[in-house]
């Protein structure tokens, strides 16, 4: 471990694809708190991970990409992504990406093992205990499948939302039942995808909580997408979000500016 | 010509569209959604050490695949020192022809089934009806299935597609000697019917036929788990018993097995024990009671042997509790007979190539989230999805993977690994995107993404990027 800045660890801000093209009010949130929890925070240069190459395999691009990311983030402390899936990538899949060449996959291991989802990394690593931040609502929240099947995300977020004022939890069934996303997924096998995500925003809405929460942006588009076709209304939103107190800087998913403003 | 010689696995996708409108097909899926994982639940809340008996199934396994020939020699000079036979078959066509060879040789004209995927796998009844022999099913699930001309549409329920109203048609059109007026509302009513129309068969058959669960090396011993005891009276009444199982069934010893069933029915159907568990040890003795006068093993392999030493050997620890596919979105969502061969759900999508080919099978690999729910409960803790991504490696590595999807990477990977014209190209990208939506905040349809706007939104981007705002604004400050 490189020796540690006066402010504290410095961690490498992984957005992921979809955050830095699609919701960087997760990016600006996920930076809030890795600098409340005494981080410093820097953004490089970047693109993707290599997930989509390496599931569809592609394992040549994905290697290339997943060499890209390991050159970008190596130098810090630690590499932290508001994503469980694309953490999952980087954390479990880089090192057997390298599989036949010993010393890349040296590398990777060491690179894997500084890299973590956000939430289990304030919770885990810098041992947050709360968070400062009121949102006075009921909501509920999904489990994605990486973060808590690869990573074991599940009880971190729940305690840091239990310190969030005035906030709510309703347990949905079936948290831990995927949302039908699986990335490439979606747009190969739509109707199948359909069909679960159809059956997710059953229980999402049985939960009675108008806020839904999750800690991946992926499958927070495809269950807001779902939603919204039902006409449900309901605000969808990523979790470090509500953590970082930022709800007011950015319309729920899938909602245009001005609604939640 | 059926279903087993000719899958229709390529047309997964079709299959899967039909099912998903399916009415009947949903209703029945949904109760086996919420029934095997709630009975496994509680069966795992019962006994702590659980996860450590996963290990240690998992290493009784793996020790004897990496012994394999070892033990299949052991269990065939027990076999034959009990008095049974054993006949190894390199294929599918090999194993029913030693079949139908020995119902030749007795003269047999029917036959009692025990259930047996692997009999499903060498479409086994094709064969024994073209021989003249009819074949009987004698599991419940089974027999249905095979009144209405179908494979089973999961590894230990067959008929779990069906309703119960669906059921009671089946048996009011294949049981026409019945009064026509009979009260079939109540499952027992249809169990009652069912019991009594095998029991004539069970009485009549010249021959039974089982699979197994398990082959044991130390003794040659064959074991089935069953819960109807139809497998007992398939075995004990006629003269003769064949047993048809493939390879990797062999476990070392009685204790090793003893393990492995301490996992499979609590993984299967939450029950400590399946009611019956039965070991058949060659045929019957002077001093026994009863048993068959001749006894016989079919070893098939089919291509497993060739999946030893591979990135697929681990899928040759599976036990069949079928789990995997009572977990598994894809499967709740299509049903079993959508994979289009025998072996249905995440399991299936795993095997099925390697017995077919990836050519025939490789949508099945395809279809699934990664969600990883099958790994997380499998007994025997296969990666199942790890081994759909070397399936989807070995497609795109033989150019098998659609047009489309090579392009779209391609390009994708293309900007990605060129991060200075991918900032600038999903910017301009992205602004546009943001621009068109800024009245909705979603699109209700996008060019080339018709498979997520045909059945959901697609969220709109704020508009700038994270990283393009994050210059802009940490160096403002």
């Amino acid at each position: 471990m490189n020796e540690a800045t006066a402010r504290g660890k410095s961690v490498g801000l992984m957005a992921t694809c979809l955050v830095d093209l699609f919701r960087p009010t997760v990016g600006f949130a996920a930076a809030k708190l890795l600098e409340d929890a005494g981080c410093t925070v820097d953004v490089p240069s970047q693109t993707c991970c290599g997930q989509p190459a390496y599931n569809s395999g592609d394992k040549a691009h994905a290697r290339a990409l997943a060499l890209q990311m390991i050159e970008t983030f190596e130098k810090y402390d630690y590499v932290v992504t508001p994503s469980g899936s694309c953490g999952g990538t980087m954390i479990k899949h880089y090192p057997e990406m390298f599989e036949g060449d010993p010393e890349l996959q040296r590398r990777a291991q060491r690179f894997s093992a500084k890299c973590f989802e956000l939430v289990s990394f304030l919770t885990d690593v810098m041992k947050i205990e709360k968070v400062a931040s009121a949102f006075p609502r009921r909501v509920t929240y999904h489990d994605s499948c990486s973060g808590l099947r690869e990573l074991g995300v599940q009880a971190q977020p729940r305690k840091l939302l239990a310190t969030v004022q005035g906030l709510e939890l309703v347990e949905m069934k079936d948290s831990d039942v995927c949302c039908g996303f699986g990335g490439t997924f979606a747009v190969k096998f739509g109707e199948i995808s359909g069909q679960i995500v159809e059956r997710k925003t059953q229980d999402i809405i049985a939960s009675e909580a108008p806020v839904l929460l999750a800690g991946d942006l992926g499958c927070l588009m495809n269950m807001a997408g779902r939603l919204s076709r039902k006409g449900r209304e309901m605000e969808v939103r990523h979790v470090a979000e509500v953590l970082a107190n930022m709800t007011d800087e950015a319309p729920p998913i899938g909602e245009p500016a001005g609604v939640a403003r | 010509m059926s279903i087993h010689a000719n899958p229709t696995t390529p047309q997964f996708k079709e299959n899967a569209h039909k099912a998903l409108g399916d009415p009947q097909l949903q209703e029945a899926m949904g109760k086996l959604r919420v029934g095997f994982t709630a009975a496994r639940q509680m069966a795992m809340a019962k006994l702590p050490e659980f996860e450590a008996l996963r290990d240690s199934a998992r290493d009784i396994k793996n020790h004897t695949l990496a012994h394999l020939d070892l033990y299949l020699e052991a269990y065939e000079k027990k076999v034959t020192e009990s008095g049974g036979h054993v006949h190894f078959a390199r294929t599918a066509e090999e194993a029913r022809k030693a079949i139908v060879d020995i119902c030749k040789a007795r003269g047999a004209k029917t036959v009692t089934k025990g259930k047996s995927m692997v009999s499903e796998e060498i479409a086994l009844n094709d064969a024994l009806q073209e021989a003249g022999v009819t074949p009987v099913e004698t599991d419940l699930g089974e027999y249905i299935i095979q009144l209405r001309g179908e494979i089973p549409s999961h590894i230990i329920a067959p008929a779990v597609h069906l309703t119960k109203d669906q059921v009671e048609n089946d048996f009011r059109r294949g049981h026409t000697h019945l009064p026509a007026d009979r009260d079939l509302r109540e499952p027992t009513q249809l169990l009652t019917e069912a019991r009594g129309i095998l029991r004539e068969k069970f009485l009549a058959a010249d021959i039974g036929i089982t699979g197994a669960n398990f082959l044991i090396a130390e003794t040659g011993t064959s074991i089935i788990v069953t819960n109807e005891g139809n497998g007992d009276l398939t075995q004990i009444l006629p003269k003769c018993h064949i047993v048809i199982a493939s390879i990797e069934k062999i476990t070392p010893t009685l204790e090793d097995v003893s393990q492995l069933l301490r996992v499979l029915a609590r993984s299967a159907t939450g029950q400590e024990m399946s009611v019956y568990t039965t070991l058949s040890t060659g045929p019957r003795r002077p001093d026994d009671v009863d048993g068959p006068e001749e006894y016989h093993v079919v070893l098939l392999d089919n291509g497993r042997s060739s999946m030893i030493g591979t990135q697929f050997q681990e899928m040759l620890r599976c036990i069949r509790c079928g789990a995997c596919m009572n977990h598994c979105p894809v499967y709740h969502a299509v049903g079993g007979h959508a994979y289009g061969w025998v072996y249905p759900g995440p399991m299936g999508a795993v095997l099925t190539p390697s017995l077919i080919g990836v050519e025939k099978g490789g949508q099945l690999p395809n279809a699934s989230t990664f969600c990883g729910r099958c790994e997380s409960v499998c007994p025997m803790r296969i990666p199942l999805p790890g081994m759909m991504r070397h399936w989807r490696e070995r497609e795109f590595e033989r150019h098998l993977a659609p047009a489309g999807v090579r392009y779209g990477l391609g390009a994708w990977a293309f900007f990605a690994k060129r991060p200075s014209l991918y900032r600038a190209a999903t910017r301009v990208a992205m602004h546009v995107m943001g621009y068109y939506a800024r009245k909705t905040g979603k699109f209700h349809a996008l060019p080339l993404a018709s498979g997520w706007t045909d059945w959901r939104d697609f969220p709109a981007p704020e508009g700038e990027t994270f990283q393009a705002k994050w210059k802009r604004e940490r160096t403002r400050k």
